[in-house]
């Protein structure tokens, strides 16, 4: 049993914000690492990236987006109540280090899990230039914490209601031809954003990481759920990953292994509405 | 009418074990305080129903008669107490004059015999009819266990054998020899006493033998159903050379689950060492060794990956086969017995091996990870969504309950027409799991070498094909087709026969050039073994491992490269069999134990 100490609801409550209480994960995960999480009995497992971790009082934190059954059961879990089953710590670590001028893209409850890194790399000594977005105003998060790690901070919403106007692939090509020295990019959200950001990190080259978000059950390369093919070779996300080099990854495939469930996660809704 | 030399008399003193011969149940019965034994019919007499007690031995002629019944005056009827039928066949001349004379079954030399009584009250005569072709050819058949129907289990996911009827154990457990040199004890891999416990079960001693087994092996109502007894103690059976052999595996799943229904006696605590091992993996291997060292003394902690105990017993063997509940009450088992089970621990994530000696003072290590790591073929199509590793697919629809979708919130793959690939238990098992989920219709099982290869079970072969499976033998798949919108339509097969054996001895399958066809589907399960997971060796790489990446250990003690480590199951042998996983422990333990009380 894992209690949950903090929950706070953002962007409309539809994000929601966790502190959990796990010690012994806490004190073992890096960034870019997950965990998954069972809200109960007879609930299903799914991968939540650990957004920060508190060693002293033996906590992580968790961001997720109420989009399904899972979720909506887990925004309904109040202080104190206890959420079934958090394994982690699952996935390999980022790999970061100081590349010199890093452009991080982050969109919707990826942003989140980008502020983890992003500390990180500030940390190391790079020079930072994040870009945020979201469809409107009120579902930009932590744009204040990005603030405060990044050397220059852009956003952007799809309706133009806060920030520029558009996508956040616009301002990142803005960014690289403008810029001749970004050496890194790295990228974070929903796929399409991911897959689109990749697109213009090809010309110019430039390296991208992104992490990508598959379909997954037990986290732990025994099942192949989350497959991949990154480079032409099949790779499990959950423990290959889920952070790859994006030129590499095949992402019409992930798309269509995306939908593989969408009649059956509709079904669950609906039978948890009736 | 015949006179008194037919008949052979049995030899005197000798306890009968009898039977209706109509529906073949049991007549013995125990007096519930006393713990002797009687045989029980029904008796009419002057329109009067009652019961008619006799002793089983045949030197003791006490009767208890529940109606009233002058000395001397004979019964209209004898009959079964539980079918009614009539045992009376005849009036024949017994030692006294011509009375009625009931017929009913005893077993005896692994045989059925018809057993006659006299029905006149003082009488004392009975007997078995002469050794001619009359008797010799009754023989007591193997005994099978009620099955579900084909036609309804496909619907449902309940067990489909319900287990031999008390009656049936009795006779089954009179079709053995009780041999001299009983060669069955050789053919179990942890060699439990088999003609002991069968022994115990013609006692009708059900506790006794229950106990008998446990000596040797701690899953009995587990092995039972899933151990490959054809191939071990079955094939080993001395009677297997004449007629079919005994059903060791149905009695010993019968008396495992006669103790389940009795309640478990739970052993009283041994002293404690004050030493801690730690178990990974909570499979049957695992299980085996935390109830081993427990009664060494030793705390035990157990870490499992997932949210559920029980490794593939939970994961993979499906609910029809192996009811998660007989799972659950052997770790409910354990845990009362005071093994710590630590669930949602993925070792070499949360803790290296390293750490479990360093931070948490352990002082020995038990690897049982198991070979949970799916492979596939490579060949084009595979990553379509619509196809799924066994592992998967059992996973979702057996540990994450997804066939009571969406009662169970995890999502259930669909298809309508379902191919499975692969020729195990695992195959079997997904076959059999496809064709009980709404929706399909038609499912067909690709099988690259021949029928007699399949590694699978008879039992579950033979159900498959009952359930109305289509196997497409000496086949393999080429490649998965999807249609335009990238779903799979159907799998291009090749055609095999078979060549030289390979290094397995097993006859190598060559493809047959220009054979391909295709097998329309719109649902893949690829069950064509697996290997070992990586993750475990996290922070522990320097541990000696084969060329296909299992363990290397000492094969008499399961000791691995790492001082205070050892490894056994499936992680060392790659999939194999629950008992053998299970003996692995036992032997592993043994060596843990010599270790420990040296350290
Ligand atoms: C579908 C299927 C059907 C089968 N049918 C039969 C049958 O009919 N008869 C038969 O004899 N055999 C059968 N087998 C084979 C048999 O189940 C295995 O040989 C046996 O379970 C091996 O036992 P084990 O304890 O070594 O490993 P497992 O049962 O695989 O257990 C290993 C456990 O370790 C856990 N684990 C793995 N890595 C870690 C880690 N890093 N940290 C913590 N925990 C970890 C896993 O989650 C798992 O619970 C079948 C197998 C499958 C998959
Ligand atoms: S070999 Fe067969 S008949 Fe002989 S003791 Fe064993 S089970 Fe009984
Ligand atoms: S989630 Fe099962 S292998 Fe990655």
């Amino acid at each position: 049993m894992y209690p949950v100490i903090e929950k706070t609801l953002i962007a409309e409550n539809t994000i929601c914000q966790f502190t959990v209480k796990a010690p012994e994960i806490a004190r073992k995960v890096l960034p870019g690492q997950f965990v998954i999480v069972k809200a109960t009995n007879e609930g299903e497992r799914i991968p939540l990236t650990v957004a920060d971790k508190n060693t002293e009082e033996g906590t992580i934190t968790l961001i997720f987006q109420v989009i399904g059954k899972t979720t909506a059961i887990l925004r309904n879990l109040g202080i104190g109540e206890n959420i079934k089953d958090v394994v982690g710590p699952l996935g390999k670590p980022t790999h970061l280090e100081n590349f010199g001028t890093v452009v991080c893209v982050g969109g919707g409850t990826g942003i989140a899990i980008l502020h983890h890194l992003t500390k990180a790399l500030y940390e190391m000594g790079n020079e930072i230039i994040s870009i945020i977005g979201a469809r409107t105003k009120s579902l930009i998060i932590m744009e204040k914490e990005m603030g405060l790690i990044s050397h220059q901070l852009l956003v952007c919403t799809d309706d133009g209601s806060y920030g520029t106007r558009g996508f956040v692939t616009d301002l990142l090509k803005d960014v690289i031809s403008k810029r001749q020295d970004v050496k890194q990019i790295v990228a974070i959200g929903p796929t399409p954003m991911m897959r689109a950001c990749v697109e213009t990190a090809k010309n110019p080259y430039i390296p991208i990481l992104v992490s990508l978000n598959p379909i997954m059950l037990d986290g732990t390369g025994m099942c192949g759920v989350c497959r991949c093919t990154v480079g032409g070779k099949t790779k499990f996300a959950c423990v290959d990953g889920p952070d790859f080099d994006g030129h590499e990854v095949d992402f019409d495939e992930l798309d269509k292994r995306l939908r593989m469930y969408l009649i059956q996660e509709r079904e669950s809704l609906l039978s948890s509405i009736k | 009418m015949n006179s008194i030399t037919d008949f052979k008399y049995i030899k005197y003193g000798s306890k009968l074990q009898t039977y209706c011969p109509n529906c073949h149940r049991g007549l013995n019965k125990k007096y519930p305080q006393k713990g002797t034994e009687f045989v029980e019919v029904g008796i009419e007499y002057s329109g009067n129903k009652g019961k008619l007690k006799l002793s089983p031995y045949l030197n003791i002629f006490d009767v208890e008669l529940t109606i009233d019944m002058p000395e001397g005056t004979t019964a209209e009827d004898i009959f079964c107490p539980y079918c009614s039928q009539s045992f009376i066949v005849d009036t024949r001349k017994c030692e006294l004059g011509d009375h009625k004379i009931a017929k009913i079954y005893v077993s005896a030399y692994s045989r059925l015999l018809p057993f006659y009584i006299c029905a006149q009250k003082g009488c004392t005569w009975h007997g078995l009819e002469k050794e001619d072709e009359g008797w010799l050819k009754i023989r007591i058949p193997r005994q099978k266990m009620t099955e579900q129907d084909p036609y309804m289990r496909i619907m449902n996911f309940d067990e489909v054998p319900l287990g031999l009827r008390m009656e049936q154990a009795a006779l089954e457990a009179y079709r053995c020899m009780q041999c001299q040199k009983p060669m069955c004890i050789e053919g179990c891999p942890v060699n439990i006493d088999i003609k002991e416990f069968i022994g115990c079960i013609r006692e009708n001693d059900m506790i006794g033998a229950i106990r008998k087994i446990k000596e040797t092996n701690s899953l009995p109502a587990i092995c039972g159903r899933v151990c490959p007894q054809e191939i071990q103690c079955e094939a080993k059976c001395i009677l297997g050379r004449s007629e079919e052999p005994v059903a060791i595996g149905n009695l010993e799943r019968f008396v495992a689950d006669y103790e389940r229904a009795m309640g478990v006696h739970i052993p009283p605590k041994c002293p404690r060492t004050g030493k801690k091992v730690a178990v990974i993996g909570s499979g049957p291997s695992g299980l085996t060794m935390a109830s081993e060292m427990l009664k060494c003394g030793h705390d035990v902690v157990v870490y499992e990956a997932l949210h559920e105990l029980g490794g593939v017993l939970v994961y993979g063997i499906p609910e029809f086969r192996l009811p998660k509940e007989i799972v659950r009450q052997e770790i409910d088992y354990l845990k009362k017995l005071g093994v710590v089970f630590k669930t949602n621990h993925v070792i070499g994530k949360i803790y290296t091996v390293k750490e479990l000696f360093e931070e948490l003072n352990f002082n020995a290590v038990y690897i049982a990870t198991g070979a949970g790591l799916p492979k596939f073929m490579g060949i084009p199509g595979e990553n379509a969504p619509g196809v799924f590793s066994a592992n998967e697919y059992l996973t979702r629809m057996n540990l994450m309950k997804a066939y009571m979708f969406p009662r169970y919130d995890t999502p259930n793959p669909r298809g309508r027409r379902v191919s499975v690939v692969g020729g195990g238990n695992v195959a079997m098992d997904c076959a059999r799991t496809a064709l009980r989920s709404p929706g399909t219709e038609k499912v067909s099982l690709v099988y690259r070498r021949s029928r007699d290869e399949m590694p699978a079970r008879k039992e579950e072969i033979v159900h498959a094909e009952h359930e109305g499976i289509e196997f497409h033998i000496l086949t393999n798949p080429v490649s998965i087709n999807q249609d335009k919108r990238g779903n799979v339509s159907s799998i291009t097969c090749i055609k095999m026969k078979l060549g030289e054996p390979d290094d397995s001895g097993r006859r190598k399958p060559v493809p047959i050039e220009g054979s391909e066809y295709e097998i329309g589907c719109d649902m893949v399960v690829i069950a064509i073994g697996t290997g070992p997971n990586e993750v475990l060796f996290q922070g522990t790489q320097e541990m000696k491992r084969n060329k296909w990446g299992y363990i290397e250990v000492d094969p008499s003690t399961g000791r691995t490269s790492l001082d205070g480590v050892w490894a056994g199951g499936d992680i060392v042998t790659g999939s194999a069999t629950v008992i053998l996983a299970m003996g692995a422990a036992k032997e592993a333990a043994a060596d843990i134990d010599e270790y420990l009380r040296k350290s």
